[in-house]
C-alpha cells in the first residue's frame, strides 16, 4: 500500500491538476504533492527493501536510490516551478532567440504532466515485472513529451517531435528484447519478474540472453542518452523549459538507467556478466568522448548542459560496466550529477530569464549582474567537471579506481581523456559568462544595476548544490551501505 | 490451422510491401488499420492458453484501439491540412519496394535459428514476417518526409513486435498486455496532436523542414 501511494498520489493529484475547478489552488497543489511524495519515498526508503520471490512491485536497493534522487529533484523543481510559472503568466510571450511571440501551452496541463510525469517515474522505480517497467517506461516518454513544447513554437515543436518519435521507436525495441527475455526464459522462469528470472538465469539459452541485452540496450540506452543513440537529447533539453530540462536530465535518464541495470542484472545471474558490461563500458566511454568533443565548439549553454548529460550518462554506464567499486561510484554519481545538473539547469533558467538569450556570447558579466546566480553557476561549472569538494569528484574518482583495480587501462585511459577534454571545453563557456564584462561598460558596476533574483528561482538550485557539496565532503555511513547493496545487487560484485 | 496462418502470413507480407508502395496517405492509414485486424486474429489463432475471456477481450481490445480509434486520430490530425495528401518519400516507391524486398530476405535469414524455439503450430514463416514488419516500420520512420507517415512507421514496428510476441506464443500477464495497448494509444494520441500543432504552427508536416536545431 505504502508502494503504491507513491505512484498513486502523484498521478491522482496530476489528473486533478488538469480539471478547471483546480485553476486557484494548482501550484500550492504542485507543491503539496511534491512534498507528500518525498515524506512517502523517505519512508519507503528507510525501511528495510524486502522483495519476494516473484513479487511485481517492490522497492529494492538500486530502486532506493533512483526513487529518493527523482522525488528530492522533483521537490525542488516543484518550488522553482511557482516562481517560474508566476514569470511565465499571460497568454502570449515574446521568444527570447528570435523575439517572436507565441502562446504558453495552459498552466492545467503543463502542471498535470509534470505530476503525471513523477508518478511514471515513481512507476519505473517500483516495477519488478520486466514488461511493467518497460510500459512505465514508455509512460515516462508520453508524461514529458508535452512539457518539452510548453512553449508552442516551431523549435519545441521539432524537439517535441524528434523526442517523441526516436524515444518511442528505441522504447519498441526493448519490447522486443523483453519478448526475447521471455523467449529465452520459456520453460524455466515461471514469468517476466526480476526474481524469477535472476533465479533461474543459469538454465536460460545464452544466445536469446545476449541478444534480449542488445536491444534492451538499445531500447534503454536510446531513453537515457547514450551515444549513438542520443540524438534527440540535446534537442530537448535545450528547448523545453529549465526546470522541465532539469527534471529530464537528473531524473528521468537515471529511471532509464534503471532499466538497463534490471538488463544486466539477469544477464550477470546468468554468467553473462562480462557480455553485458563490456557493451555497458563500450557505449558508455563512446558517449563520453562524443559529448567531450561536441562541446568544445558549443554557442549555446543549454545545449552545453545536455551534452554534458550525455558525458555524465556515460560514466554511469561505465561505472555499472564495470562493476565492483565502480558500480557504488556510479550509483554515488547518479545522486551528484542529478543534484548538479538540477541546480545548474535551474540557474540557466535564471539566466534565460534575465538575459533572454541561450547564446554564451550574450550572456556576460553574470556575477555581477546576478550575484547569486552566478555564483552558483560557478559553483556549478567546478562541480559538474568533478573539481573537489564537490561529490563528482569523489564519485568519479571511485569509479576511476574501479577501472584501476581491474586494470582495464584503455578504458581507465580513454575516461580521462574525455573528462578533461570536458573540463577545458566547460571552462571555456562557463567562465566568461560568469566574469567578461559587455565591452564598452565601466568596471565600477554602477550603469548595470543587478536583476532581481526571486527567491522562488534561487533557493532550490541552492540546495541542491548544497547537497553536492556535502556529498562531496561527507558521506552517511548507511547512505554507503545503500549505494554498496545498489551495487551487490546488479550481481557482479 | 496451417493453412489460417499462412493465409495471415501472406496478408500481412503484402500490407507491408503495399505500404512501401502506397503514395497517398490515406490509403497507408487504411492498410495499417487492416494489420491491426490481421495481427488480431494472429493473436487469437495462436493463443497458447487457449481462447480465455482475458485474451480475446484484450486481443478485441487492441484491434478496436489499432484498427478504428489510431486510424480516426490521424485522420483527424490531418484535416484541414491539403498539403498532406501524398506520402513524398526521400526513397521512391520502386526503390522502398526493392528495399522491401531486401529486408524480407534478411528477416528470412535472421530468423532462421529463432524459429527451432517457436511452438509447432505456427506457420514456420511467422517469426520472419513479424521481424519484416518491425524493419518495414523502421524503414517507413527513417524513409519518409511527413511525420504523419512517421507516426505510422512507429505503429507498423508496434505491429511487427505484437506479432512477434504472439508468434512465439509468449503469454504477457493481462496487466502488461493492456498497459502496452495503453501505451501505444496514448503514443499516437499524443503523436497526432504534435503532428496537428506542427501542421498549424508550419502549415506543413514536412519532417526535413524541421531541420532548425542541430550541432
Amino acid at each position: 500500500m505504502m508502494l503504491w501511494s507513491v505512484v498513486l498520489i502523484p498521478a491522482i493529484a496530476g489528473i486533478a491538476a488538469m480539471l478547471p475547478p483546480m485553476r486557484a489552488v494548482r501550484r500550492s497543489l504542485l507543491v503539496a504533492t511534491a512534498v507528500a511524495h518525498c515524506g512517502l519515498v523517505g519512508w519507503v526508503c528507510f525501511a528495510t527493501p524486502v522483495v519476494s520471490r516473484d513479487s511485481w512491485f517492490a522497492i529494492d536497493a538500486p530502486a532506493r536510490i533512483i526513487l529518493a534522487i527523482t522525488s528530492v529533484l522533483f521537490l525542488a523543481a516543484a518550488l522553482y516551478c511557482v516562481g517560474y510559472l508566476r514569470r511565465e503568466e499571460g497568454r502570449t510571450t515574446c521568444d527570447a532567440e528570435e523575439g517572436f511571440l507565441f502562446h504558453n501551452e495552459p498552466e492545467g496541463i503543463f502542471v498535470g504532466c509534470l505530476l503525471l510525469f513523477l508518478a511514471s517515474m515513481s512507476f519505473v522505480c517500483i516495477c519488478q515485472h520486466f514488461g511493467l517497467l518497460w510500459v512505465a517506461v514508455e509512460a515516462t516518454t508520453l508524461a514529458s513529451a508535452p512539457l518539452i513544447s510548453f512553449h508552442r513554437h516551431h523549435r519545441s515543436l521539432e524537439a517535441t517531435w524528434k523526442y517523441l518519435l526516436i524515444c518511442s521507436v528505441g522504447i519498441a525495441m526493448a519490447l522486443l528484447g523483453i519478448f526475447f527475455l521471455a523467449s529465452a526464459g520459456r520453460g524455466h522462469a515461471p514469468g517476466l519478474t526480476l526474481s524469477g528470472l535472476v533465479s533461474s538465469a543459469a538454465a536460460m539459452d545464452p544466445v536469446w540472453l545476449k541478444a534480449a541485452f542488445i536491444l534492451l540496450l538499445v531500447g534503454y540506452g536510446t531513453k537515457m542518452g547514450l551515444a549513438p543513440m542520443h540524438t534527440w537529447l540535446p534537442d530537448a533539453h535545450s528547448e523545453a523549459p529549465s526546470v522541465v530540462s532539469a527534471l529530464l536530465s537528473g531524473a528521468l535518464l537515471n529511471c532509464a538507467f534503471l532499466g538497463l541495470l534490471r538488463g544486466h542484472t539477469v544477464l550477470a545471474a546468468a554468467g553473462l556478466g562480462s557480455f553485458s558490461g563490456e557493451l555497458l563500458v563500450l557505449l558508455g566511454v563512446f558517449s563520453m568522448v562524443l559529448a567531450a568533443v561536441f562541446m568544445i565548439r558549443q554557442t549555446d549553454y543549454k545545449r552545453m548542459l545536455a551534452y554534458s548529460s550525455i558525458e555524465h550518462m556515460g560514466i554511469l554506464a561505465v561505472g555499472a560496466g564495470l562493476g565492483g567499486v565502480a558500480a557504488t561510484g556510479a550509483m554515488l554519481h547518479a545522486m551528484n550529477h542529478s543534484a548538479v545538473k538540477g541546480m545548474l539547469f535551474l540557474a540557466a533558467g535564471n539566466l534565460l530569464a534575465v538575459y533572454r538569450s541561450k547564446n554564451t556570447c550574450d550572456v556576460q558579466g553574470v556575477l555581477e549582474k546576478l550575484p547569486v546566480t552566478g555564483c552558483l553557476w560557478f559553483a556549478g561549472f567546478l562541480a559538474i567537471t568533478g573539481s573537489p569538494p564537490f561529490g563528482l569528484f569523489v564519485s568519479e574518482l571511485t569509479i576511476l579506481k574501479g577501472a584501476l583495480d581491474g586494470s582495464h587501462w584503455v578504458v581507465a585511459a580513454l575516461y580521462l581523456a574525455a573528462l578533461g577534454t570536458a573540463f577545458v571545453a566547460m571552462a571555456r563557456i562557463f567562465l566568461p559568462m560568469a566574469y567578461r564584462l559587455p565591452d564598452g561598460s565601466p568596471h565600477d558596476g554602477a550603469s548595470s544595476p543587478g536583476a532581481r533574483e526571486p527567491v522562488w528561482s534561487v533557493l532550490p538550485p541552492l540546495a541542491l548544490a548544497l547537497a553536492a557539496l556535502v556529498l562531496g565532503v561527507y558521506v552517511p555511513a548507511p547512505l554507503w551501505d545503500a549505494m554498496r547493496q545498489a551495487a551487490s545487487a546488479l550481481g557482479v560484485l | 490451422m496451417e493453412v489460417v496462418s499462412d493465409i495471415l502470413v501472406v496478408l500481412l507480407l503484402l500490407s507491408n510491401l503495399y505500404l512501401l508502395a502506397a503514395s497517398r496517405i490515406t490509403a497507408c492509414i487504411q492498410t495499417v488499420a487492416l494489420q491491426a485486424v490481421v495481427l488480431g486474429v494472429i493473436a487469437l489463432t495462436s493463443a497458447a492458453g487457449g481462447l480465455t475471456l482475458v485474451v480475446v477481450s484484450v486481443t478485441l481490445a487492441t484491434m478496436a484501439v489499432k484498427g478504428l480509434v489510431l486510424p480516426w486520430l490521424l485522420r483527424r490530425a490531418i484535416r484541414g491540412a491539403d498539403v498532406a495528401r501524398e506520402v513524398e518519400p526521400f526513397v521512391g516507391f520502386t526503390t522502398s519496394v526493392l528495399v522491401g524486398a531486401g529486408l524480407l530476405v534478411i528477416s528470412v535469414v535472421v530468423a532462421e535459428p529463432l524459429c527451432s524455439s517457436a511452438p509447432a503450430d505456427v506457420s514456420a514463416m511467422m517469426i520472419p514476417t513479424s521481424l519484416f514488419t518491425i524493419l518495414t516500420g523502421l524503414f517507413i520512420v527513417v524513409t519518409r518526409r511527413k511525420a504523419l507517415n512517421q507516426a505510422l512507421g512507429y505503429l507498423v514496428l508496434e505491429n511487427g513486435v505484437y506479432v512477434f510476441g504472439s508468434s512465439l506464443a509468449i503469454e504477457e500477464p493481462f496487466l502488461v498486455e493492456l498497459g502496452i495497448l495503453l501505451d501505444v494509444f496514448v503514443a499516437v494520441f499524443v503523436m497526432g496532436i504534435i503532428i496537428f500543432q506542427i501542421n498549424r504552427e508550419f502549415d506543413h508536416i514536412d519532417t526535413d523542414k524541421l531541420s532548425v536545431l542541430k550541432d
